[in-house]
């Protein structure tokens, strides 16, 4: 099946109900996507299909066939993603850093202007025992400030 | 007060020119890394040749082992304790737990065999292809069962407890129960052994190097220029990979030696919480002795701590909490007495806090009862009480300067309207209680005396580079550690690198753990950088570097002068110094569902010198969540000495949903002896959520003894309220 | 880690025609769609089918629409078209509310209505809304289409009336005449399973809905009598407890749940 992935299509071989993070950390050797439960619950392994945050745990390969899929790697490529990254390591927003790659691309969907309750919202699927979350709203708010607004 | 940013006189060093790295948020060293997926953790490493292992283990609580049937071909490797080159336990304080069970467990989820095999899915649902045959004993779950195995017993005695009862007008007592909490580190255990020849190098993710060294040294039965331990970036550990991490190394050096390949083991979300330590569960009994104008005269303390199957770390749990027990009240007649107690239940270890929480939890609750019962105000109370500087303690330490319990009261008081919110809130679902409490940095006693921790800074073309067996956690150690360097020095920070905590490199610089990573390691580093700086004279680095090369410098722990303890009679200066903290939380209490949510958590902490502001108040946001989940949420729920919610989605901690809005502030009263005046700052802010928690309960209504609170205990006081009132 | 992919079967079906007739020629096929339960049962060892096939490209199955007054959701509407549809939101709050309550974002974006309703969990978010809304399930075959009450769909623990070889194709919810009220209560504010939720509607019909105190969501049709006719609160909550059976489990209490229960239909009745 032909998947692309940060921006590059890839072939690839392998059975499709395997877990789609399997497939981007060993098949594709991307590893900044983690395992954190393996159940849909930490939402360490999210990554972004069509723009979608989901956690690849538990989505079949067979449901990013044909689709753009957007690990942490490729986050930079957008301002907002690229923003979201300095305001983390400047504001306090990762500290072991496990949750950060999850955590970053669950944020991505927001716009400027989004309220507490917003982006409480878009990461509440996201779990962190370090920060206590502060830090981590405080960082999304930052990057945030920098993005044009756009239309929901 | 020490100020970093200015040139002249430092110590013996002459600092040239200002570095300004301490106290400012400099950007963190591990930041770019994590936030590209570039950081790579265990899971994300392979060795050429590697294979996966896996554990198999005891699903009894107790009994002897008499047979095993193992249905495997012989693609697979299986090794059990006679494949143990050494001795079979993992190294640590007590030569109690078995590195893999030989006829005999003690604990459900107790190793007993090791599986590897090439292909880590050939490995799912091993366990089912093994069976055990075990001769049950009946197990036993109750701590303060007289027959158990102590691990320890401590006693504290500070004057005459029946001199302080004589002369107080009334006497309260109350009992205080905690519960197991789970370290929920987002990445799991996991460790890489890699076999070579007549040497083992383990990979893993973990807070103490040497710890795993030892273990290993011991299990192996090398010699230590034969092992090397590296750490990998960590995903979280706060205590939960303290200890534990030593067992999992010796389980894959075990197959690594069988298989002679790298072997790969990591645990998965229900393993981990199945098998890993757990926060000690506790029973803390008071009984104090007060005047009617609310002075504390007499404390009688009796700690009762849950140790699981094998001592592991209890000694040193139960130690912490005993010494923190009487909280930060001063009081000239105390008895504490500790014990930690075995049951069959999974050995319990490190968590951040470290028996502080559980004690603290109790004194912090009773406090408001004896509040209540003398019909005085909370705050007006520990004013009363509260330690001052050249007060002592229970084990008849001496406050420096430094000691703030009034500071930190005061401002907490004030930035939370206490009082006025007291009032108005009174009669409503909603509350508002605090805590007053303390902690001390660095090992007890003579701890860090043994530990004689070293720390080396070698000279670079550009700079220096630290070489510690501290580890980064998430904490920020790097960092921190970086900016002492830069300022002692006088280069800047991002002239400074941090080296890998490879044993292979770094000196033995002691655990990751007690608070101690900026106050004793980054004091020895001060020390370096200093020594360092009078050889460079008035040469910058890359100048002396160009001329004659690099040199390295090591200091080695030296206490501070005056520090005297006495293990026998458990008196004496415990720690160096102690860090300050207070919470007030407002809370609000559903009357339809009992469900509770936390308004606004007020945290004010004093810890010496804030080196990296940013990080110091995520380490208090971050404590402060988890004490919360302690008091709220967090249930580890035993069945059989079993857990029974071993899945994320049953084990309760904050969502992005459930955070707590917070209120942070810093107090800053120096440390002589520590680096730039920084006390310890880790673990303190777990110590005070849950009380606060409870004594806001209180306020409201809900007379609760025991953590966590759940909606359904809430519902059960309410009753029991409502029962009462109806007579 | 997985149940191991190796042992599992994936059909691929292009239409839903075609999905249809392999269902015809063996109903034992797993239908799998947002999977969000299914992989989580895989990784316990609790889903024990191997072969699967696999609905989430099946466009018949998607849009939310009205028609003759009857809002029609496509089995694979994910919570968050949900969530966004202006149909819904207007005619249904008490199912945005319920979507809004599932899991995160994540879950969310993958999680389908009609799942919930296959995968008939005594706990599933929405089941008690669509018992309150009176809502029906469109159920299809190779041998054609019908139409089920959402009342008496399930016959009890994880078992329904759906026949082997029949898909859900649609829940059709009629005009909601009256308030909507919903309430869950879990182990915290997301990411959670329900110890106790509630769904009801007031108007000239009273109809009350629980969900995690059964086998199977609960219309709780005495309580509501009781209330229809102008009873107590409190006869209504005791007939209400002989309607459910909590139970004790590693989230909640039997006897919390039944007071919850209890105080949920007094906050519904009093709610202005």
């Amino acid at each position: 099946m032909r998947i692309t992935i940060n921006g590059k299509t890839r072939t690839i071989k392998t059975h499709p109900m395997k877990r789609l993070l399997d497939v981007i950390r060993e098949d594709c050797g991307l590893t900044g996507t983690k395992e954190g439960c393996g159940e849909g619950e930490c939402g360490a392994c999210t990554v972004l299909i069509d723009g979608v945050p989901v956690d690849s745990c538990i989505v079949p390969v067979a449901h990013a066939e044909g689709r753009k899929v957007v690990t942490i790697e490729g986050a930079s490529a957008t301002k907002l993603g690229r923003a979201l990254q300095d305001a983390f390591v400047v504001h306090g927003g990762a500290q072991c850093g496990i949750c950060t790659p999850g955590m970053i691309l669950a944020a991505t969907p927001l716009k400027k202007g989004d309220s507490l309750d917003d982006i409480k919202f878009a990461l509440a699927g996201n779990l962190c025992r370090c920060t206590g979350y502060p830090a981590i709203f405080r960082s999304v708010k930052t990057a945030l400030k920098g993005k044009r607004a756009g239309r929901r | 007060m020490l100020r970093a940013s200015v040139p002249g006189t430092y110590g013996n060093a002459r600092v040239p020119f200002v570095a300004g790295a301490v106290g400012s948020n400099v950007r963190r060293k591990d930041g770019d890394a994590k936030v590209t997926g570039a950081a790579k953790y265990i899971d994300d490493l392979t060795f050429p040749g590697m294979i996966y292992g896996a554990t198999v283990r005891s699903t009894i609580p107790r009994g002897r082992l008499t047979g095993r049937q193992i249905s495997l071909s012989p693609d697979f490797i299986v090794a059990d304790y006679r494949d143990i080159p050494g001795p079979n336990f993992v190294a640590l304080i007590d030569p109690d737990q078995p590195c893999l069970a030989v006829d005999q467990v003690r604990h459900v989820a107790e190793p007993i065999l090791l599986i590897g095999h090439a292909d880590k899915h050939a490995l799912i649902d091993i366990d089912k292809r093994i069976t055990f045959d075990y001769e049950k004993q009946a197990p036993n779950y109750d701590p303060e069962m007289p027959a158990n195995i102590c691990f320890k017993q401590i006693s504290i005695d500070k004057g005459k407890l029946a001199l302080g009862f004589q002369v107080a007008d009334l006497v309260i007592e109350g009992e205080y129960r905690t519960a197991h909490q789970e370290q929920l580190y987002i990445e799991t255990n996991g460790v890489i052994a890699v076999p070579g020849d007549g040497e083992m190098t383990v990979y893993g993710s973990l807070q103490c190097p040497y710890y795993v060294h030892k273990a290993l040294v011991v299990l192996l039965k090398l010699s230590p220029d034969r092992v090397r331990v590296v750490q990998t970036e960590t995903g979280g550990g706060f205590g939960g990979k303290e200890e534990y991490p030593s067992m999992l190394a010796c389980h894959a050096a075990i197959l690594a030696l069988k298989a002679n390949r790298p072997v790969k083991m990591i645990y998965d979300r229900v393993e981990d919480l199945l098998a890993t330590t757990k926060r000690h569960p506790s029973i803390v009994r008071h009984r104090t002795g007060v005047t009617n104008d609310g002075r504390i005269t007499a404390m009688d303390v009796n700690v009762v701590m849950d140790g699981g199957a094998y001592a592991t770390l209890s000694a040193v749990v139960l130690s912490r909490g005993v010494i923190h027990a009487a909280g930060p009240y001063r009081c000239d007649h105390i008895r504490i007495r500790g014990r930690a107690m075995m049951t069959n239940t999974p050995p319990n270890g490190a968590f951040r806090g470290f028996g502080a929480p559980q004690t603290q939890f109790a004194i912090e609750a009773h406090i408001d009862r004896i509040a209540e019962q003398l019909s005085i105000d909370p705050v007006r109370l520990r004013e009363i009480n509260a330690l001052k500087p050249g007060d002592t303690t229970a084990t008849g330490q001496k406050l420096g300067k430094d000691a703030s319990a009034l500071p930190v009261l005061r401002a907490a008081v004030k930035r939370s309207q206490f009082n006025k919110k007291r009032k108005q809130l009174a009669g409503t679902n909603r509350g508002i209680g605090l805590s007053l409490f303390l902690h001390g940095s660095g090992f007890t006693g003579g701890g860090e005396i043994k530990l004689a921790s070293k720390a080396s800074l070698e000279l670079t073309a550009r700079g220096a580079r630290i070489l510690v067996a501290s580890t980064e956690i998430g904490q920020g150690t790097r960092t921190m550690h970086a900016q002492i360097v830069a300022d002692a020095l006088g280069v800047p920070y991002d002239a400074i690198d941090v080296n890998e905590a490879d044993t292979r490199f770094v000196p033995d610089s002691g655990p990751t753990v007690a608070s101690r990573t900026c106050m004793i390691v980054g004091k020895l580093l001060e020390r370096c950088a200093r020594e360092m700086r009078t050889r460079l004279g008035k040469m910058t680095p890359a100048q002396y570097y160009k001329a004659h090369g690099s040199f390295t410098v090591t200091q080695e722990y030296e206490p501070p002068p005056g520090l005297l303890w006495n293990d026998e009679t458990y008196a004496g200066d415990a720690y160096g110094s102690y860090a300050w903290g207070c919470n007030v939380v407002e809370l609000e209490v559903d009357p339809v569902t009992f469900e509770v949510t936390p308004i606004n958590v007020v945290a004010v902490a004093e810890i010496g010198k804030a080196i990296h502001p940013m990080m110091a108040i995520g380490q208090i946001e971050g404590g402060t969540a988890q004490g919360i989940g302690y008091a709220l949420t967090e249930e580890v729920v035993m069945k059989d000495g079993r857990m029974a919610n071993a899945q994320l989605t049953n084990y309760i901690i904050p969502t992005p949903q459930d955070a707590a809005p917070m209120d942070v502030e810093l107090l800053e009263s120096p440390y002589k002896h520590g680096p730039f005046g920084a006390k310890g700052v880790g673990e303190m802010p777990i110590d005070g959520p849950a009380p606060a928690v409870i004594n806001a309960l209180r306020h409201c209504g809900f007379d609760i003894r025991a953590i966590p609170a759940t909606p359904e205990k809430l519902m059960a006081a309410a009753e029991g309220r409502r029962l009462k009132a109806e007579g | 880690m997985p149940a191991v992919v190796s042992t599992l079967a994936l059909e691929r079906p292009r239409s839903l025609k075609a999905a249809l007739a392999l269902l015809a020629s063996e109903p034992a096929l797993t239908p799998i769609a947002g999977c969000t339960d299914v992989y989580v049962g895989l990784h316990f060892g609790t889903m024990r089918e191997r072969r699967f096939i696999d609905l989430w490209n099946l466009k018949e199955l998607r849009g939310i629409s009205v028609d003759r007054d009857v809002l029609r959701i496509g089995a694979l509407s994910t919570y968050t078209e949900i969530i966004a549809s202006k149909l819904v939101q207007k005619r249904v709050p008490m199912l945005i509310a319920a979507a809004r309550e599932v899991g995160g974002a994540q879950i969310q974006n993958r999680g389908t209505l009609g799942g919930n309703v296959a995968n008939a969990s005594p706990a599933g978010d929405t089941l008690p809304v669509l018992a309150a809304a009176n809502a029906r399930i469109v159920l299809r075959s190779q041998a054609g289409t019908r139409t089920v009450p959402f009342d008496g769909f399930y016959t009890g623990y994880r078992a329904s009336v759906r026949r082997p070889g029949e898909l859900i194709v649609a829940i059709e919810i009629p005009r909601i005449d009256g308030r909507q009220w919903w309430r869950k209560v879990g182990t915290r504010r997301a990411q959670a399973i329900s110890k106790i939720m509630m769904a009801a509607v007031r108007g000239p019909e009273v109809r009350i809905a629980i969900g995690s105190v059964g086998p199977t969501v609960i219309l709780a049709k005495s309580a509501a009598a009781v209330l229809a006719r102008g009873g107590s609160i409190v006869d209504a909550q005791a007939a209400l407890l002989n309607e459910i059976t909590p139970i004790d489990d590693v989230r909640s209490t039997r006897e919390y749940r039944a007071k919850v229960a209890a105080n949920l239909l007094e906050s519904f009745w009093t709610a202005k």
